[in-house]
């Protein structure tokens, strides 16, 4: 099994989730995670699928049959090496008088942020890659996780150049 | 290349593009009046369809228009299969239209068929006005979720100045690249509002960008390989007579001597009676075929797809052979077999392409082993399988009809450019051994979804594109009482197609496996009123519905024959009335069964030529 990042740029139209999630099932391949939101251009989303596959085959299927749907515009695999990947979580931890400095001091060592505090429990929030946040929640869950909610990975290649550029301009061509 | 200029081009006049161009003076329409003259716009001559509440203002319009002529069906799925079957027939995009809910749902069947066998198909069904969508209306369906896995791309439409620009777009996806069913769902609100009429509009389709021309590296490594090869078989599918590329085919086969096998999508690709063409390839294949595939050094793959029909047991299939990939889907390359060779484009223009190659390479000295006699020692080997084992039956030896010799005569005997629709099952399989396909549009089936009941659809709607040509539609008694209603249709619009019945009794091709497979236990697969219900005579075919009189009642000439000696005479009886369709019942013995045969998920090594009978290919003493 390997896990991998695919940015997805799509029209941003109603129902063109639905039409990637449809794909997803009905070709049998499993998502791990999955973030949706607009880009810079409003026309365009920006989709960031991380897929589990048991060999490179799949993934390249997954691509292949991710670029037939008609309001896809661009797929880029995003590599750990070259790109900067980043998951948000919201932890709400048991917390009394007693262990709230220890799990303040957890959340000061992985750079996370207390957002709210009551008597009885703390949450926070931590950005971060996957293995930071793993790591971050091994060390919290002594004390008691009353709730946790996990977005899905987004992740933007490193350096100056932009994957958007050349679908932008194969919209306004079209436009 | 003179071949290029042989073969036809798209027969449909494209939507353009991009704006532009010069545009017609906007006209003051309705949404539906906009519809119908966008469909008159496109070149939509003949639409199957059934008006209901949703789609009820379409249907105004349409009745005025003089050049869209409406096809009232009698069940939706027949107007779906109809429209494919039309399709496949003129090589234009077929049209149907229903209403929303069951309507737009009964069209499932036939938009899932032509997903599977990639058929030009734009499916236009309407919806609840936009205001009640999501609310469970009355004839409520969420039809463009439903259709999502099994269209190209599909529309819902809430807006009327959305019509022209959506049915542009729906045209233009259904016939580019590989077709396919596109449905367009129309609000009913968006039918009735005001808007301006304008063609052409301005598509916009930023993410669609079909690859039709081939990459020339690739194509050079392709023809190194066919000039290197010992043992090639060009393994041809339906993409072949998708892109009209059968005139290059020909040019390319007897440029290389290369064997060629043509799937059940593409009988008609190649001529039949060709010396090149060893036959059918997969689970009913030719001995041939089969075997060639198996034993070849080098296939090359133009516009198939390796279904798990011609491949067998996928990890047993073609052990030996290097695989060039042509398709102008990306993703069926490497999807079940890896290429050593992918070449994404149309399969015209890769064939021509290749054809320019390989000439190339043999102007370059390097005959290779297609020089002089081309493949010698391969050409001994098949022509050996051809000789030992070609398809054939016997007759029953109680005098009866044998359903393949019925068959095997009505192709002898059709008159030149006859189209043949097939349903599903035992019929299907002996109308592609027995009748000659010779050249493209005449063999019309249901080959990657296996529907029973789209012969007399299929059949009508090529009739109806065709009116010129001979239709005949075989069908099996299973597959007849699905859709046989549209004889009705057809005799009320003058589309006399033929129909045989291959009338066994049973659903033959599910018995041919109990048989097979079930210790001859027939689990519901009996249709007749025969031994199980009195005991007292043999089966004979069905009689209970009496297909005869059922013809009768629905307009049609229908006889029964019983007797080999009244074979011949029936067909052409069946051959000479014009003026309304013909329904001929032919009783026929029930344990015929087809062969050759590969038991479904076992190697294609282990192909029967007939019940027992394996073939000995001297493995011993080759390999």
């Amino acid at each position: 099994m390997s896990k991998h990042t695919l940015s997805v740029l799509v029209e941003n139209k109603p129902g063109v989730l639905a039409r990637i999630t449809a794909l997803f099932s009905r070709r049998g391949f499993n998502i791990d995670s999955l973030a949706v939101g607009v880009t810079e251009h409003p026309d365009i989303s920006r989709i960031t699928i991380v897929v589990n596959v048991i060999e490179e085959l799949p993934l390249e299927q997954v691509t292949k049959q991710l670029n037939k749907l008609v309001n896809v515009l661009k797929i880029v695999e995003l590599e750990t090496s070259s790109a900067v990947q980043r998951e948000l979580v919201l932890v709400k931890v048991r917390a009394d008088n007693e262990t709230r400095s220890q799990i303040v001091e957890i959340v000061q060592l992985f750079r996370a942020k207390t957002v709210d505090v009551s008597p009885e429990a703390v949450t926070i929030e931590a950005t971060g890659g996957s293995d930071k946040l793993e790591a971050m929640l091994k060390m919290l869950e002594p004390f008691g996780i009353k709730e946790l909610v996990q977005s899905g990975t987004i992740a933007i290649g490193r350096g100056a150049r932009s994957i958007t550029d050349r679908s932008l301009r194969a919209l306004d061509r079209s436009a | 290349m003179p071949m290029t200029e042989q073969a036809t081009g798209a027969h449909h006049p494209q939507p353009r593009p991009r704006s532009g161009g010069q545009q017609s003076a906007p006209e003051q329409v309705t949404g539906a009046q906009s519809l119908i003259r966008s469909l008159e716009e496109v070149g939509a001559e003949t639409v199957f369809g059934i008006p209901g509440g949703a789609i009820l203002p379409a249907y105004d319009p349409l009745m005025d228009s003089k050049r869209v002529r409406h096809v009232l069906v009698r069940h939706e799925q027949g107007a779906g299969h109809a429209a494919t079957g039309y399709a496949q027939a003129t090589g234009k995009v077929g049209v149907c239209m229903a209403t929303s809910g069951p309507g737009a749902t009964n069209l499932v069947t036939p938009i899932a068929d032509a997903h599977m066998d990639s058929v030009p198909l734009v499916a236009i069904t309407g919806q609840v006005a936009s205001k009640a969508i999501g609310t469970d209306a009355f004839q409520e369906a969420d039809i463009v979720g439903i259709t999502m896995p099994i269209t190209k791309h599909n529309f819902l439409v809430t807006k009327a100045e959305d019509i022209p620009r959506t049915i542009a777009e729906a045209f233009h996806i259904a016939s580019t690249g590989r077709p396919g069913p596109v449905l367009v769902d129309i609000a009913k609100d968006a039918l009735q509002a005001r808007t301006t009429f304008q063609w052409p509009p301005t598509q916009d389709l930023p993410g669609y960008r079909p690859v039709t021309k081939p990459h020339a590296k690739q194509i050079r490594e392709a023809a190194r390989l066919i000039t290197q090869a010992k043992k090639p078989v060009l393994y041809v599918g339906g993409g072949v007579l998708k892109a009209n590329a059968t005139a290059e085919l020909k040019v390319l086969a007897e440029l290389t001597g290369a064997p060629v096998t043509t799937t059940l999508m593409a009988l008609g690709a190649f001529p039949d009676s060709h010396p090149l063409h060893v036959g059918m390839p997969g689970m009913h294949g030719s001995v041939t075929a089969v075997t060639a595939l198996q034993k070849a050094d080098l296939i090359v793959a133009l516009g198939a797809r390796f279904d798990d029909r011609v491949t067998g047991k996928l990890d047993s299939f073609a052990p030996y052979a290097k695989i060039v990939h042509a398709d102008i889907d990306p993703a069926e390359i490497g999807k079940n077999r890896a290429a050593d060779v992918p070449i994404v484009g149309d399969a015209r223009e890769v064939i021509a392409d290749l054809i320019q190659a390989v000439q190339k390479e043999h102007s370059e000295g390097d005959q290779g082993e297609a020089a002089g006699p081309k493949y010698a020692a391969w050409w001994k080997d098949l022509n050996r399988w051809r000789e030992t084992y070609p398809l054939g039956y016997e007759q029953p030896e109680d005098g009866s009809l044998s359903p393949q010799q019925v068959i095997e005569r009505i192709g002898q005997l059709a008159p030149e450019g006859t189209v043949f629709a097939a349903g599903v099952g035992q019929h299907q399989m002996w109308a592609a051994h027995y009748i000659q396909y010779e050249k493209p549009a005449t063999w019309l089936n249901s080959g990657g979804a296996g529907t029973m009941g789209y012969a007399v659809p299929a059949a009508m709607g090529a009739k109806a594109g065709a009116p010129d040509r001979t239709v005949w539609a075989i069908d099996g008694d299973g597959c007849f009482q699905m859709t046989n209603q549209e004889l009705t249709t057809c005799a009320l619009n003058n589309i006399p197609i033929k129909v045989a019945i291959i009338n066994n009794g049973a659903l033959g091709m599910v018995r041919q496996w109990q048989t097979l497979f079930y210790n001859q236990r027939y689990s519901n697969t009996v249709l007749h009123s025969g031994p199980e219900a009195d005991g007292k005579q043999p089966s004979a075919g069905t009689r209970v519905p009496d297909f005869v009189k059922l013809s009768e009642a629905m307009g049609c000439y229908a006889i029964r024959c019983e007797s080999p000696d009244d074979l011949d005479k029936v067909i052409e009886e069946a051959n000479s009335i014009n003026d309304r369709p013909v329904v001929i019942d032919f009783i026929v013995h029930e344990d015929a069964m087809v062969w050759p045969m590969v038991a479904a998920g076992t190697s294609n090594d282990t192909i029967m030529a007939a019940r027992d009978v394996r073939p000995d290919f001297g493995d011993n003493e080759d390999d």
